[in-house]
């Protein structure tokens, strides 16, 4: 395990009697990267998160948590390791704050330690004016953010967030994607799982893309791009300029040009091609308006990687419906 | 390979949590209120009624606790109704509970083993009910000084004070059954149904059963029906199977702890009671060994449940 890895699953097994809930799947997690565990319910994302916590037993395979073992020293996995489970759930007739001061007992801290932690923590997730409001009133997402401000109070060098966004209104998400960006800036990793592929692409460094228990696809989601679709880069270019379009074609690595619109271009390239594309409109005095490249899209990926594979698509389906 | 760190990591701070939990809670104060009127209302009755008869009996206090008046049963039948029910009530929905909460992984991806979470659970609803019993039964004594207004000898307040730890002891029992449930169902009202159903089977039902399955097994011989005498292998049997029941085994410890003049539990033959005083009270000492195999009894009943319940617990799915 190098010393930037926090994670690192080695052909991770879970079977429940001769069902198989996770099928060897192996990847590791670096310091301070966001990694979503990306794929429909059911497919085996929880049972992963379990493990990692040594919440539940591991039928084969190995892993490593920071460096211990987490069937075997579950303790101090745990004190290093923030968990937001999905649904998370509160004692509702207790304050926000006796919420935490609770799970701040049970991790230890002296009860000086624990109040100014408790402060910070409510602080940074916006719930600071919300300490004594009792948690049967919160909404949902005012729960969600209680649990990352445990993770934040516990101090947690990796934080596991088991369905963040699911539930959440649109406004209540990007504030949670937002303490979730944050936590990255401070060199927490962040290893998330979800079923709802667009909200969370944004926020993942790298993805891994579960199906019935494997892992079909890993890596960041361009490369997934590429990788899946075929497509390479999509370049959009909003200029002006006299025969913009054939200029842009002799680019080295272009290989076909659209017109999509009045100044509109679109650019279908191996690489990256968009400093090339903005020398070209400035060396023909052009202005440019916009200029961007696609992402491509996890949905698209996801959708395009099992249409061509009918089987698997058609076992999970039968999985799922079970 | 030994597991790293204390089973105990986090005991106290989960006993803490629940005993301040279940002294707040509604459930909790309304039972004890109603106990509260029992045991006014069933002293000052036992009070007027040994006023009037046992006025010299040497064992005058501990007649409070099972003297009951015409219609009004006694302080102890009340408390053999209580100390179930709340038990129960407090514990049927400890475990299941977290699960229907959904804090149950929360709590426990924090860095303490499950133990803690269960032992602290029965550690703290024990400790709620321990404080409950005794406010109780300081109660009684003080109401008793009031009414009566003799004080009681060292004697009765040390049989009163054996009574109060079994009584802790039996609740221990229901408290363990009820946890045991609440982990084995995930819906609350099964678990407290079937708890409530298990402790009426063996309060109402069994005693009966255990009697007429002892004349089916062994049937009575007519020479002892003819002299009006139950069959001994009958007798023994029915009694046998009757202990089975902790709140059997409870009654017993019972009669023994606060009946002082209690020479057995159970058939005895009449050459047994050669050269005994009948009716002479027995040391406080004497009194326990006789029940000793009962509270034995109880105790075991309360581990072999909790112990059940934990190999369970431990192999569970935390995942709601």
């Amino acid at each position: 395990m190098s010393a930037d890895t926090v994670i690192e699953a080695d052909g991770l097994t879970k079977a429940y009697g001769r069902k198989v809930a996770v099928d060897h799947i192996s990847f590791t997690v670096g310091r301070g990267e966001i990694f979503g565990l990306l794929g429909p319910n059911g497919a085996g994302k929880t049972t992963t998160i379990l493990m990692l916590l040594g919440l539940t037993d591991i039928s084969d395979g190995k892993v490593n948590v920071l460096g211990f073992d987490p069937a075997r020293e579950p303790l101090s996995v745990k004190r290093r390791v923030g968990y937001l489970p999905d649904e998370v759930g509160f004692y509702e007739q207790l304050t926000a704050a006796d919420n935490l001061r609770y799970t701040a007992r049970l991790i230890g801290f002296t009860s000086m330690d624990r109040e100014k932690r408790i402060a910070e923590a409510l602080d940074r997730v916006g719930l600071a004016e919300f300490a004594d409001n009792r948690v049967g009133t919160f909404s949902r997402g005012m729960r969600q953010r209680l649990g990352l401000a445990e993770i934040l109070m516990k101090g947690a060098q990796i934080a596991i967030l088991d369905e963040p966004t699911s539930g959440l209104d649109p406004h209540a998400t990007s504030e949670l994607l937002g303490i979730i960006r944050r936590f990255k800036a401070e060199g927490v990793s962040v290893l998330l799982s979800s079923h709802l592929l667009e909200r969370v692409q944004s926020v993942c460094d790298r993805v891994a893309l579960f199906s019935a228990g494997r892992i079909a696809l890993i890596g960041s989601v361009s490369e997934l791009g590429r990788e899946v679709l075929g497509a390479g880069y999509v370049v959009d270019i909003e200029a002006d300029g006299a025969g913009l379009a054939d200029r842009l074609a002799l680019i080295p690595g272009v290989s076909r040009v659209e017109q999509t619109g009045i100044g509109k271009l679109r650019l279908h390239a191996e690489r990256d091609v968009r400093p090339e594309a903005a020398a070209e409109v400035v060396a023909l005095h052009g202005r440019l308006k916009y200029l961007g490249v696609q992402e491509p899209s996890l949905e698209a990926i996801y959708t395009h990687y099992f249409e061509n594979r009918p089987d698997e698509t058609l076992k999970e389906g039968a999985r799922n419906a079970a | 390979m030994r597991r790293e760190g204390s089973a105990f990591n986090g005991l106290g701070v989960v006993m803490l949590k629940e005993l301040a939990d279940h002294l707040t809670s509604i459930r909790f104060v309304v039972l004890e209120l109603v106990v509260m009127a029992l045991a006014v209302v069933t002293v000052y009755v036992a009070a007027q009624d040994i006023k009037n008869t046992v006025a010299e009996d040497p064992f005058l206090f501990l007649k409070f606790f099972t003297t009951s008046s015409g219609s009004l049963p006694s302080f102890l039948f009340w408390l053999s109704l209580f100390v179930p029910v709340v038990s129960i009530g407090l514990a049927f929905d400890s475990i299941n509970g977290e699960h229907n909460r959904r804090t149950l992984s929360r709590i426990l991806s924090q860095p303490i083993y499950r133990d803690a979470l269960l032992f602290g659970k029965f550690l703290g609803a024990l400790l709620t009910l321990a404080v409950a019993l005794v406010v109780l039964w300081l109660l009684v004594i003080g109401l008793g000084l009031l009414f009566i207004g003799i004080p009681p000898g060292g004697d009765e307040i040390a049989r009163a004070f054996v009574f109060l730890l079994v009584t802790i002891v039996y609740a221990g029992v229901w408290l363990a059954l009820a946890l045991l449930f609440s982990i084995l169902f995930r819906s609350a009202a099964t678990a407290a149904l079937a708890t409530l159903g298990l402790w009426l089977f063996f309060f109402v039902i069994w005693p009966v059963l255990a009697g007429e399955i002892a004349q089916i097994v062994v049937p009575p011989d007519p020479r002892y029906a003819a002299l009006g005498l139950q069959t001994p292998g009958t007798a023994i049997l029915e009694q046998v199977l009757s202990r089975l029941s902790p709140s059997t085994l409870f009654g017993e410890v019972v009669v023994a702890i606060l009946d002082p003049t209690t020479r057995a539990l159970g058939p005895i033959y009449l050459s047994q009671l050669q050269g005994a005083v009948l009716g002479a009270p027995l040391p406080l000492g004497a009194s326990v060994l006789i029940a000793w195999p009962q509270i034995v009894g109880l105790l075991a009943t309360t581990i072999l449940l909790f112990v059940i319940g934990y190999v369970v617990f431990q192999r569970q799915e935390v995942r709601a």
